[in-house]
């Protein structure tokens, strides 16, 4: 015990690495979510085509095969790269495949989740608001958009709470993370059971605090009472 | 791209597949062996016993299976005890503890899934079968378990391409699954792409083949609920 309190500042750097790895993994996702939920809907046939490749191929494949296949990948285009262009050695930042990987692979996960909750939002409303004059744009933030967000919350609940667990894996290319460090130092003190148990507590408590926030803006975004919207 | 170095390593890349597809299978059925009762302790209790399940399904639920994973495998070589029983030729081998975490982790993903199921099954269809005199020991066996697997059938074949995905992380023990295999070529030769995208292509099938299979399984025993729509 006297080493786990020892290492908690070393061990609360590893958690913050992890909660920013995938916070910056969430918001690519996210983007690349809604960039392809809108080629899947708005699309012609070729970018069509190439979303259902993104998101079948990359749903098919483990994220740790996708993690190492970035980092390594990316490190030998680096290298042939730089040769070329007379550059010594660059490294890749492991942080960055990382959010790379995770947010490519999620950001497919989310491309469904964004499409469902699209046409979940009766087409009779978005005519409605163009037929009132409304600009697309218009109707996109004050019509489609708020909507979406209500149908589109629990589907984003389940992959967040999927994609913060994925960024364990992500310490197997050697980021200092709280599993890579927790790792380390547990095996330095021969105390592997107590880090990991740490770890283990630290990552229920991610999830149990994601959880509580993802209910509060279901809440939030609710309809509300039948009787107040008719 | 190198192909006559994946062609020349087909032999690795076989014994991988082998050792994925075990481990997997594996573990999905003993994950079900644990969640069949404690699916139906959890959709009909609410004691002591229900409570404890939903603590366990909670916590690895929660947590990273590549913690567990370490929990069980670097985890308790810590103590002298694991080390000096009997269970310690077990617990020191890579495979084992990569079985054991795994079907423990399936098992709780699994529990849900049945809960939800048993949960789902129509109050009916219960009722006629005790209305038909059977004891409450055949009504499970003989209508009730049967529907709840029915209908887990879409969740469950999720739950098994999740696994699928999921036993990747037995690679970093060093077990040669197929991303073993995968990490070996990177190490031997320094090729990324040739280790990594035949193993991405890999998993990729065995997926597809489990989510066709689930789907022949579902309209073959789920195939009367869209009849009934």
């Amino acid at each position: 015990m006297q080493n786990l309190i020892e290492y908690a500042p070393l061990l609360a750097r590893g958690a913050l690495t992890t909660i920013l790895l995938a916070l910056a993994a969430l918001a690519l996702a996210t983007a690349l979510g809604g960039l392809g939920a809108a080629g899947k809907i708005r699309g012609g046939m070729l970018l069509r085509s190439l979303v259902f490749g993104y998101t079948t191929i990359v749903r098919g494949v483990p994220d740790l095969v996708l993690i190492l296949l970035i980092y390594f990948g990316g490190q030998r285009l680096i290298n042939i790269a730089g040769k070329a262009a007379g550059i010594e050695y660059m490294e890749l930042s492991k942080f960055w495949a990382g959010v790379a990987a995770i947010g490519f692979i999620y950001g497919a996960y989310l491309t469904e989740t964004f499409r469902g909750a699209y046409l979940t939002v009766p087409g009779g409303q978005r005519e409605a608001a163009m037929s009132l004059g409304m600009r697309p744009l218009q109707v996109l933030r004050a019509v489609t958009l708020p909507q979406l967000v209500r149908f589109a919350l629990p589907g984003y609940a389940n992959v967040w709470q999927v994609l913060i667990k994925s960024t364990a894996v992500v310490s197997v290319i050697g980021l200092e993370d709280l599993v890579g460090l927790a790792n380390d130092a547990g095996k330095s003190v021969r105390e592997p059971f107590l880090f990991f148990s740490a770890v283990f507590f630290t990552y229920l408590f991610f999830t149990w605090v994601s959880q509580t926030i993802f209910n509060a803006a279901e809440r939030r975004y609710a309809l509300k009472e039948l009787g107040d919207a008719v | 791209m190198r192909f006559d170095l994946i062609a020349e390593n087909w032999a690795l890349f076989a014994g991988g597949v082998w050792m994925t597809l075990q481990l997997t299978a594996l573990s999905v059925l003993i994950g079900f062996f644990i969640a069949l009762p404690f699916g139906l302790i959890r959709a009909k209790s609410n004691g002591i016993a229900s409570k404890l399940i939903n603590a366990y399904v909670y916590a690895f639920r929660g947590t990273p299976l590549l913690v567990q994973l370490y929990l069980i495998y670097y985890g308790l070589s810590q103590f002298e005890a694991v080390r000096g029983s009997f269970a310690w030729v077990i617990l020191r081998d890579a495979w084992w503890c990569a079985l054991i975490a795994f079907s423990l982790n399936s098992g709780a993903y699994a529990t849900e899934i049945i809960r939800g199921a048993v949960q789902s099954v129509p109050k009916g269809e219960l009722e006629a079968a005790k209305s038909l005199g059977m004891s409450p020991f055949q009504v499970n066996r003989l209508v009730l378990i049967p529907i709840a697997l029915r209908r887990s059938l879409p969740q469950y074949g999720n739950e098994v391409v999740f696994m699928l995905h999921g036993s990747v992380v037995a690679s970093i023990i060093t077990i040669q699954d197929i991303l073993g295999v995968g990490r070996t070529l990177n190490a031997r030769y320094y090729l990324a792409y040739e280790g990594f995208l035949t193993a991405a292509v890999l998993y990729m099938s065995l997926a597809f083949v489990t989510v066709y299979t689930f789907r022949q399984l579902e309209t073959r025993y789920l195939g009367y609920l869209r009849v009934s729509r």
